[in-house]
């Protein structure tokens, strides 16, 4: 893939000006930072977007890829982080859905099952070609999916995070199988950030930041640290200023959270920490080690199935939303779109969605006070910067930055004791950012307790008063106070590299 | 002779499998359009439409083909405008069929009216309808051959749509489609598979299986058009649908026990129960059968959510 | 231009052309079966307004249609699709009737208890799906459309075995008191108080939905049941509440339709105005201030389409096929969507130069 530059329509720049090269019959690891572009441009060499500009080599000759079928037709197969399998059909029939032979009317079944058992002996991957895939195993499953592209004649398979969802134990028996492929004259790319996975299986690797290439290497000639340095960066700290923290009492605190998942692996596993008045908990961690199961049980949203949370000494049950607001919690969600507003309502409608029992805003009959809410509403667009004609337009027709904004705003004006912020400034535009992380150090400020979740590592260390690591549903590490921390440090603890003494997270994690 | 004797009697059966063979062709036609993901609440139209349809077409081309024909190419007109607008024009598929079923309730009798002057039926026009059909053999055998044989022909062509749907969706490629298509759009699409297209083809099918259902009310069960005269089986298709679990088999079943119903209310009729309320019983069993199943499906989930805890919680 | 009005200017645009579009398919329908077309199309576009009555006419037709098509807005806001308004217009209507018959009451009193009863009897009809959906999660779409049609039975027992004038050759109850009806406002036509009624219910609702506490939680509800959920609105409930509200003013729009036009019910089977209204509330764009408008101009197609049939050979079934296209180019949400976004997409660059 050459010169390869990808923009979206909304303006976001994915790819800028990547190469990207693989040989044949190699492991090559993509690796790079979550949003670093690493997912786009695989799905452009899949077919799924197209490049701005940049053209695409197979084999020294230049192909031009316009859907996936395009890409199976050269032999390039994807399989995705999320599966693309139908649970009620069996193997079979996931595998040849599409490409069906037919043998009078019917598909001709004995023959696909035959093919399916016959390719997965030989690839070493046998799954019961008449097993109904919601019976599977995530690993099987992960089979499955392989087998489906290689049915389909792939040469150059292309694995999106294929080991996020697998025990330690499927992830050695997929690792095997890709051996096997590899030696068998297949060329596989691997979309990881564990470094300790990459080590094991690939032989060169190629890393993205920000959408560019920082370089390609052969992994026997680089260590851990330089790897780590590349992917996660050093850039300039951001600077807010940050008085002097005054912890107070607990807020919010967690005994042996356990969520349990799908699979035989629990999503949270016997989670505990305490969030004090007056303090920023940050808490890092690669994507899907358990941080939005975490936030979801916190804020009454989702369920948790084994220990207790405790907020302002009562205990927090799922769906008990209304109770949880009105003791005092606010929440900026990561998913703003689907959860943090009403599309169709106006900017003020989407403040006072949560004062519904303010009466500023409805008089005791339950009418609205416009003269209130009207007030409201422009101080809020005063107090929050919100770009907007006026309170009345529709939310929908806000920039990003500034729909954050108003979420924002709703949810610090109704005096919280505590604020969940999950990832406040993804897709957020640079002064917007500044202006969210900055309100948010001021409500520390004045006592309120804050827990700030996000995959942006400068955010975290410029932000946060005690840091928290999460590695695959369990911390990893706890930072008491941050001097002398640093991304590298912290990347080597997200990518399961290291890992601290339990006792000791568990000592200052409270 | 008691309302039991009269259940058990063979010509019981034999009402109870006519009543059975319209819902069994809509419901079966609601099983591939649900099979694709889409809910089809125009059954009711476009059963209405092809009634008059092959009424009126039996008599101008003055021959049961022609009239069997113009009731299909109705019944594919209405399910093309229906997925037309549902899938490109992204109507909400309830407000589509909605509407389709407000066109056809004025349609129908503006037809009748063009074509025979009245509002009510289509006595006045010469239709042909389905006949029926004796089985050699088993004809003779006493119970038996009064029960299995002499039937319409469309009824045993509705029993017979149930393998040949069953097959379709299970054993041909299109069925496979259907199926994944109504359960993980993605995974059609990431094989390069249209989904709209498959959708499309569902709602075509459906609308066949619909128009025969209809045409069989007014060529088989009656000898013609009669204003309204589908009179919510579409609606009662689409719950056999939902409580046969949108199987064939299963939605034969739930369709047969919805007619039972329907035929039991004819035999009521007899005793002294007022007749309205021997007319709601379809309807008032349409509903009991839907909270059944929905009371079942509830709390079988909730078991299922109990026996992960409880795992999760042996695990810790 | 802002998106707002890119927005009004869209909507409007699409309002022109379902309006446009209907009248001229009632026309080609019209030159395709008549054999004197100029006749029909006139008397079916002009003839409504050659008389006061028949002027009188469509505001009397309008008044069920504002009902229901009430009771549609509001159960649609809440995100709902029960089709119960037709059922809870009816038992309404039956509602009324018996009050009106069978107890005595002093005139002012009698209307006020007859619709009070009818709202009430549409309230409990319009509970019976959304409890269903509530309880257990049944479709409340097929559902109610079956309690449609026990409803329908049950009102004809009511009327055959309890209420039925022993006179009459055909299906008619007895007649209602004097003291129940609904006056007469406008001389010279049948344009009832319940014109009134009908008009303050849109104001009243218009209020509830867009100046009210519930009203409010109703249309979070609606736009976003995610969202209204994490700020702490139990969804579930209002749905059910907007609906049993709902019922309580389709089934009060039978009451009043009854005590104002009729002094005996005849109907032999449900009339239908639930699914007029689903098309008037559609048009209305689910805004009650806008539902008298939409109503007025169904009213006026049936209006006309009677006089048609009356003085042409063409049949009035033809404003039900009017109907079911209006529903759905009106439902197509996909329809003018290339044009708005470009007027979006110049919009915004057009802004970014400035």
């Amino acid at each position: 893939m050459k010169n390869i530059t990808k923009v979206y329509p909304n303006g976001v720049v994915a790819n800028r000006d990547v190469t990207f090269e693989v040989n044949t019959g190699e492991i090559h690891a993509l690796s790079g930072e979550n949003g670093a572009g690493k997912t786009t441009l695989m799905k452009i060499l899949f077919g799924e977007e197209k490049p701005t500009s940049g053209s695409i080599l197979i084999g020294g000759k230049e192909v031009d890829i316009r859907n996936p079928q395009d890409a199976l037709g050269l032999g390039i197969g994807m399989v995705h982080q999320h599966f693309m399998l139908v649970p009620s059909l069996t193997v079979t029939e996931n595998v040849i859905l599409g490409i069906e032979k037919r043998k009078g009317l019917g598909i001709d079944y004995r023959s696909a099952e035959k093919l399916v058992g016959d390719m997965g002996r030989k690839y070493n991957m046998y799954l019961d070609p008449k097993t109904k895939v919601r019976d599977l195993s995530v690993g099987q499953k992960q089979k499955l999916e392989i087998l489906k592209i290689l049915i389909r004649g792939a040469r150059i398979l292309i694995l999106d995070e294929p080991t996020a969802v697998l025990t330690p134990q499927e992830t050695g028996e997929l690792f095997a199988e890709l051996k096997n492929l590899r030696d068998q004259g297949f060329t596989i790319i691997f979309i990881s950030h564990k470094l300790d996975e990459i080590r094991e299986l690939c032989d060169r690797i190629t890393i993205i930041r920000h959408g560019e290439t920082k370089g390609v290497f052969g992994l026997e000639g680089i260590t851990d640290e330089e790897l780590s340095q590349r992917m996660i960066g050093r850039d300039v700290q951001l600077t807010v200023e940050k008085p002097e923290c005054r912890r107070g009492g607990a807020v919010l605190s967690a005994k042996e959270v356990v969520v349990s998942g799908d699979g035989d692996k629990p999503l949270l596993d016997r989670i505990s920490f305490t969030l004090h008045s007056g303090e920023i908990l940050g808490i890092a961690g690669v994507e899907g080690n358990g941080q939005s199961q975490l936030v979801d049980a916190i804020t009454g949203i989702g369920p948790y199935d084994g220990g207790e949370i405790l907020f302002s000494d009562s205990t927090i049950r799922q769906g008990d939303i209304r109770r949880i607001r009105k003791s005092g919690m606010g929440y900026i969600p990561e998913d703003r779109m689907t959860l943090g507003i009403s599309p169709s309502l106006s900017v003020t409608e989407n403040m006072i969605a949560d004062k519904i029992d303010d009466p500023r805003f409805f008089s005791k009959g339950g009418f609205i006070d416009n003269g209130g809410i009207d007030a409201f509403s422009r101080q809020m667009i005063d107090d929050y910067a919100i770009l907007c004609q006026n309170g009345d337009v529709s939310i929908s027709s806000l920039s990003g930055g500034n729909i954050q904004k108003v979420v924002l705003a709703r949810e610090m004006s109704s005096n919280p004791k505590l604020i969940i912020a999950n990832q406040p400034t993804r897709g957020v535009d640079v002064g917007a950012t500044e202006f969210i992380r900055r309100k948010l150090v001021a409500m520390r400020d004045s006592g309120c307790a804050v827990l700030l979740v996000s995959s942006d590592l400068n955010e975290l260390l410029g932000l946060s008063d005690r840091l928290l690591v999460m590695y695959g549903g369990r911390f990893a590490a706890c930072f008491s106070s941050l001097a002398g921390v640093d991304g590298q440090t912290l990347g080597r603890y997200m990518l399961g590299l290291d890992k601290q003494d339990e006792d000791e997270i568990s000592r200052s994690a409270m | 002779m008691s309302v039991f004797q009269q259940i058990f009697s063979a010509e019981f059966v034999a009402m109870w499998l006519r009543v059975a063979t319209p819902l069994l062709f809509a419901s079966l036609g609601a099983v591939i359009c649900e099979k694709s993901g889409v809910v089809n609440l125009g059954l009711e139209g476009i059963m209405l439409c092809s009634a008059l349809a092959g009424v009126i077409g039996s008599a101008y081309t003055n021959s049961l083909f022609g009239g069997f024909a113009c009731g299909i190419a109705m019944g594919l007109i209405l399910s093309a405008v229906f997925a037309y607008f549902h899938l490109v024009m992204k109507a909400n598929s309830v407000l589509c069929g909605t509407a389709i079923n407000t066109f056809a309730s004025g349609f129908t009798v503006f037809v009748l009216e063009i074509c025979t002057g009245e509002k009510g039926n289509s006595s006045s026009l010469k239709s042909f309808s389905f006949g029926t059909v004796d089985i050699p053999l088993i004809k003779d055998i006493p119970v038996i051959g009064e029960i299995l044989s002499g039937h319409n022909v469309l009824t045993y062509a509705a029993f017979i749509m149930v393998g040949v749907i069953w097959y379709m969706l299970y054993r041909t490629p299109l069925g496979l489609r259907i199926r994944a298509d109504g359960e993980n759009e993605n995974a059609i699409n990431s094989v390069g598979i249209s989904v709209n297209r498959t959708r499309f083809i569902a709602i075509l099918l459906c609308g066949v299986m619909t128009s025969i259902g209809g045409m069989y009310l007014s060529m088989g069960y009656l000898n013609m058009f009669v204003r309204d005269m589908v009179a919510g089986r579409g609606f009662i298709s689409l719950a056999a649908n939902a409580m046969g679990q949108c199987s064939p088999v299963g939605t034969m079943c739930s369709a047969l026990i919805f007619a039972f119903f329907d035929g039991l209310s004819n035999i009521l009729q007899l005793l002294r129960i007022p007749s309205e309320f021997v007319q709601m019983v379809p309807y008032a069993a349409t509903i009991a059968g839907l909270v059944i199943y929905a009371i079942q499906k509830t709390e079988s989930e909730k078991r299922k959510r109990r026996q992960m805890g409880r795992k999760v919680l042996e695990n810790a | 231009m802002n998106t707002k009005s890119i927005n009004r200017l869209i909507d409007s645009m699409k309002l022109l052309i379902v309006v446009v579009i209907a009248c001229l398919l009632v026309s080609v329908i019209i030159l395709c079966v008549s054999n004197e077309p100029g006749n029909a199309i006139s008397s079916f576009f002009l003839g409504p307004f050659t008389s006061l009555r028949r002027i009188g006419n469509i505001l009397e037709g309008a008044v069920p249609l504002i009902f229901t098509a009430l009771a549609v807005t509001l159960i649609f806001r809440a995100g709902q699709f029960s089709m119960i308004s037709e059922g809870s217009f009816f038992i309404g209507i039956t509602g009324a009737m018996m009050v009106g018959i069978a107890l005595p009451l002093p005139s002012v009193v009698h209307p006020i208890v007859a619709l009070l009863t009818a709202g009430i009897f549409g309230a409990i009809a319009a509970a019976i799906p959304a409890f269903l959906k509530l309880k257990w999660q049944a479709s409340e779409v097929v559902t109610s459309i079956m309690l449609n049609y026990i409803i329908q039975f049950f009102a004809l027992y009511l009327v055959n075995y309890h209420f039925r004038e022993p006179e009459a050759s055909s299906l008619a109850s007895l007649k209602i008191a004097e003291s129940a009806e609904l006056p007469v406002i406008v001389s010279g036509t049948k344009v009832h108080l319940g014109l009134l009624i009908a008009l303050l219910c849109c104001v009243l609702l218009w209020f509830y939905i867009f100046k009210t506490r519930q009203g409010f939680r109703i249309r979070l509800v609606g736009d976003n049941p995610n969202f209204s959920s994490y700020v702490g609105i139990k969804s579930a409930l209002v749905m059910v509440g907007a609906q049993i509200l709902a019922g309580f003013v389709a089934g009060l729009g039978g009451g009043v339709e009854f005590l104002g036009m009729y002094t005996r019910f005849k109907w032999t089977s449900s009339p239908g105005y639930g699914w007029t209204g689903i098309a008037v509330a559609l048009l209305a764009r689910r805004n009650p201030i806008l539902v008298p408008f939409a109503a007025i101009f169904i009213a006026y197609l049936e209006v006309g389409s009677g006089i048609m049939a009356r003085s042409s050979d063409v049949s009035a079934e033809v404003v039900d096929i009017i109907q079911g296209v209006i529903m759905l180019m009106i439902a197509a949400d996909a329809l003018l969507q290339g044009w708005k976004q470009r007027l979006i997409v110049k919009n915004a660059t057009e802004g970014g130069r400035a």
